[in-house]
């Protein structure tokens, strides 16, 4: 259980700058160096997708054609045209204007959801990690608890105990379900941390134990702590949108579940596909751009994942093939085509 | 041996948390919707089942915490959960009983197959990375994201009002009384495959990207190397080195997506109207059926303990290193 599959920040730092001379970062350039796991393609991509997410959410009065409980009842179960851009709903309300107001829900819950449960990951993992014995034993037993008890059931019994739960509470209950994993991986790594030299050398120089967690640990630790930042949120998106479909969270929290639920109930399906396939489309989409941030972390961290594609593409136009058994050899003064052999 | 000694311990331990949450949710909860049930209906329960009421749901507060927990574990093991407020007060365990194989057929299967599709596609993808099979990455990402409830949704919109290829709800015709003929078979597999091909489907990208990254990281190994050196046959390679090896953080991730993957089926069973679990429990929350929702969390953890516990005993077989140490 010790043994992680991810190498260190550290180590892939290294094999990054390896060639360059060392020389001392200036402070921005060690504030850049703190975002290097979001610096490549899919990280981008999928920010630049949550961004324009989270700008609809702010300015969403400005950029909703009309309030999201608008009612116009000349208008009632349109198809999308000029005046309703997706159409309106049995009551005559724009869909558009509902999945954009319903982004802020989405994007609260979510956030909430997953500062808390990153902070009980942190908190837990690396508490489990750092000490020993009975106690990082117990812990860790708490943490397989929670990740094999289902999360949603769970979800679904507490929420309904209330007849109004709050925002918070619902993201309390999701953070509830969804720390664990995230506790798991900080746990493994605050291990692997635990034995190498500078936290040994931090210990010997009698350096205190919030300081070696915080300034020696804790920035080795950025790249799964962002993971598992972003892996909250995803879940937490995915379980607020199916409580509120299901319709154990009150209608009035607007979200893109709630419509979903909404279409459900007024017999849009399968007819009125306006009504129900943007806000799918929306989770999807902004489920797939948390992931696609999340990929980048792990190309980061595992630096295989990254070069894989391309260290074939580039055997490949040489004419070998990564997979054939046989070694090609070459009358040509040819690079060497044994696949361990590249750098 | 040690290593049989520490999965017990942990399961026993696990179970033995599922169960005591279970105690404390409803005399954690506000309010006390069971009481104001009971003592509304209160001539339509024999003694027994309001007793056994209150040991349930915390109403016997006169007795110690430790003497209610003692009480309730004493119920438990004689396998009483109380009785079912919405199913005319049918025994709860009679009443998950009934629903309980339909779950564990679609559910089980449906995973089961997802797994096995996932992890062979994800293992051809990463042995033959950089190639046109890359292309499936961007599809895997989008479908591992996709709501299952939507996508069930969609499906039915599909193939089932636009095509017409599958029923669009329940797990037989209506009418039709179960029974082991080919007739009724024919029905349950018409009705299943939907609900079916949905689960695989929501969960299959997860599966297939999970085990992409194992081999491409598994394949950069020494052993795969040497393997290739020897001039061992491409697919002794992929199967006996690569892919067996990468196979195991994906049984690991198996077990413990399973909580997951049963909180999206159950919503998909509540979308296709399925007999199972999932839609009982929705349908027991909604009436406020208190005593149907505890027993079925408490046999749906139980189900993904035991899913866990197989994966264990595959994760043993499949990697000596398990059985030989622990951590």
């Amino acid at each position: 259980m010790t043994v992680s599959n991810f190498p260190t920040t550290e180590d892939s730092e290294v094999r990054e700058d390896s060639p360059t001379e060392p020389r001392r970062p200036s402070p921005l350039r060690k504030i850049g160096q703190s975002f290097a796991m979001f610096r490549n393609g899919k990280s981008i991509t999928g920010l630049v997708i949550i961004g324009i997410f989270a700008l609809t959410a702010v300015f969403a009065p400005f950029v909703a054609p009309y309030g999201p409980l608008d009612k116009d009842y000349n208008a009632l179960k349109q198809p999308p045209s000029a005046a309703h851009w997706l159409g309106t709903t049995h009551l005559g309300e724009d869909v558009l204007s509902q999945i954009i107001y319903g982004t802020r829900g989405v994007l609260i819950v979510g956030l909430v959801a997953g500062v808390l449960a990153t902070f009980v990951a942190v908190f837990v993992g690396v508490a489990a990690g750092y000490v020993r014995g009975w106690r990082s034993e117990s812990l860790s037993a708490l943490t397989n608890v929670f990740l094999v008890i289902p999360g949603l059931p769970l979800m679904i019994i507490i929420a309904s105990q209330y007849d109004d739960p709050s925002i918070v509470l619902i993201s309390a209950v999701i953070a509830i379900t969804g720390w664990a994993w995230g506790a798991r991986v900080l746990r493994a790594q605050t291990m692997s941390l635990r034995n190498r030299d500078f936290v040994q050398a931090a210990r010997a120089n009698g350096e205190t134990l919030l300081r070696i967690i915080t300034v020696e640990m804790l920035p080795n630790l950025t790249a799964i702590i962002a993971s598992s930042f972003v892996g909250t949120v995803t879940a937490a998106v995915l379980g607020l949108t199916t409580l509120a479909f299901i319709g154990v969270i009150p209608i009035t929290n607007l979200n893109w579940g709630t419509i979903l639920f909404w279409a459900q109930q007024n017999g849009a399906f399968p007819d009125f596909w306006w009504w129900y396939v943007p806000a799918g489309l929306c989770i999807a989409i902004f489920g797939m751009a948390l992931s696609l941030v999340n990929f980048g972390i792990d190309e980061y961290v595992n630096p295989r994942l990254r070069s894989a594609g391309e260290r074939a593409r580039a055997m490949r136009k040489k004419g070998m093939s990564m997979t054939s058994g046989v070694t090609v050899v070459k009358a040509t003064p040819a690079p060497q085509s044994e696949e361990s052999a590249q750098p | 041996m040690r290593f049989i000694l520490r999965r017990t311990a942990f399961y026993a331990f696990t179970a033995w948390a599922a169960i005591t949450i279970n105690f404390f949710l409803p005399r954690l909860m506000k309010g006390d919707p069971v009481t104001a049930y009971v003592v509304k209906h209160q001539s339509d329960f024999n003694p027994e089942a309001i007793d056994s009421l209150r040991t349930l749901f915390g109403l016997d507060s006169d007795k110690s915490l430790w003497q209610q927990y003692l009480d309730y574990w004493g119920q438990l093991l004689r396998g009483d959960l109380g009785v079912s407020f919405s199913k005319g007060l049918a025994p709860v365990t009679d009443v998950i009983a009934s629903a309980l194989p339909w779950t564990l057929g679609l559910v089980g299967l449906a995973t089961i197959l997802s797994f096995a599709i996932g992890t062979l596609v994800g293992s051809v993808i990463g042995w033959k990375r950089g190639s046109r099979g890359d292309y499936v990455i961007p599809f895997a990402t989008f479908f591992s994201t996709v709501p299952y409830f939507w996508m069930a949704l969609i499906f039915i919109a599909i193939f089932s009002t636009r095509l017409g290829w599958f029923p669009a709800s329940h797990a037989y015709d209506k009418g039709t009384v179960p029974n082991w003929s080919w007739d009724f078979v024919g029905q349950v597999v018409a009705h299943g495959t939907l609900p079916a091909v949905t689960i695989v489907f929501a969960s299959l990208g997860g599966w297939i990207l999970g085990m992409r990254n194992m081999m491409i990281t598994v394949l950069d190994e020494d052993y795969v190397t040497v393997a290739e050196a020897k001039g061992l046959a491409p697919q002794r390679v992929l199967r006996s080195y690569a892919a067996r090896n990468a196979v195991l953080p994906q049984l690991s991730s198996f077990a413990l997506a399973l909580g997951f993957i049963v909180g999206g089926t159950l919503v998909t069973e509540l979308v296709f109207s399925y007999p199972g679990v999932g839609k009982m429990l929705l349908d027991a929350t909604n009436a406020k059926d208190w005593p149907l929702m505890q027993g079925l969390f408490l046999v749906i953890t139980m189900a993904v303990l035991a899913a866990n516990i197989m994966a264990d005993v595959v994760h043993a077989i499949l990697d000596p290193r398990t059985r030989m140490m622990e951590s």
